[in-house]
């Protein structure tokens, strides 16, 4: 069996709860930075966009449950680990206001091969949606309503 | 001997709802977090919605929990609409 958390020594934490805006290039390098045995990256990007539960969405405002978030995430990843050869894996969701076209969430997870980077990337994505503790709530010019939760993303967290 | 409490959290639209993020709770001997939401529900108003509603996720110290889950003096027992991150 080859040593996974070899790899893993990072000067990063692997979960990042934030209101400032990220560098996804900067996160893409320090998945690449992660050894010879890495053969594949898989990055996902969520974007504040113009319509969602409403039409005219100008922007967002995030909440969380400090503490609990990180927690749930890192739990996230070693789940990942658990199922997929993950030898290294990035999380960033941001908090707070966030206007049209923002990046809000990162994840990036790299691997040996391209099956299980996809997977845990997905994963963790789908999981974190249905179960870390965020809410939305859309701001639109005619005033500003908390997101529901979508059945679908439920489905689609339970699929795993 | 003082009074065995909990503390209660709430977060998003019942944050906003019930005017409170958080509020000390009495932490009798046997109560779940069903028990807990039916004590604050009882106060009538915009907190009648705790009751039976199943559109309310409960953590207890930061980890999912479910209704009958026990809920212990000390506890940070948290009430929340579904989740919507990502």
């Amino acid at each position: 069996m080859p040593q996974k958390s070899s790899a893993c020594s990072q000067a990063v934490p692997s979960v990042s709860i934030q209101n400032a805006d990220f560098d996804a290039a900067l996160e893409y390098a320090q998945l690449r930075d992660s050894g010879a045995g890495t053969g594949a990256i898989a990055t996902f990007t969520g974007l504040v966009r113009d319509s969602g539960d409403r039409q005219g969405v100008i922007g967002l405002f995030l909440e969380h449950y400090p503490g609990m978030t990180e927690q749930v995430i890192s739990d996230l990843i070693a789940r990942a680990g658990q199922r997929w050869d993950v030898r290294k894996a990035r999380v960033i969701h941001r908090i707070g206001h966030l206007p049209l076209q923002s990046q809000i969430v990162f994840v990036g997870v790299c691997s040996a091969h391209r099956g299980d980077a996809f997977a845990a990337c997905e994963f963790i994505m789908d999981a974190l949606k249905a179960s870390a503790p965020f809410w939305k709530k859309e701001l639109t010019n005619a005033g500003e309503h908390w997101v529901e939760q979508k059945a679908s993303d439920v489905v689609r967290s339970e699929d795993w | 001997m003082p009074e065995q409490t909990l503390s209660v959290r709430f977060f998003a639209r019942l944050r906003e709802e019930l005017s409170t993020d958080h509020l000390i709770m009495p932490a009798p001997a046997g109560q779940t977090a069903a028990d807990l939401l039916a004590a604050l529900a009882s106060r009538g108003g915009p907190w009648a919605q705790l009751n039976a509603s199943q559109a309310v996720m409960i953590a207890i110290n930061q980890a999912m929990a479910k209704p009958q889950s026990p809920v212990e003096p000390g506890d940070e027992v948290a009430f929340f609409p579904p989740v919507t991150g990502g």
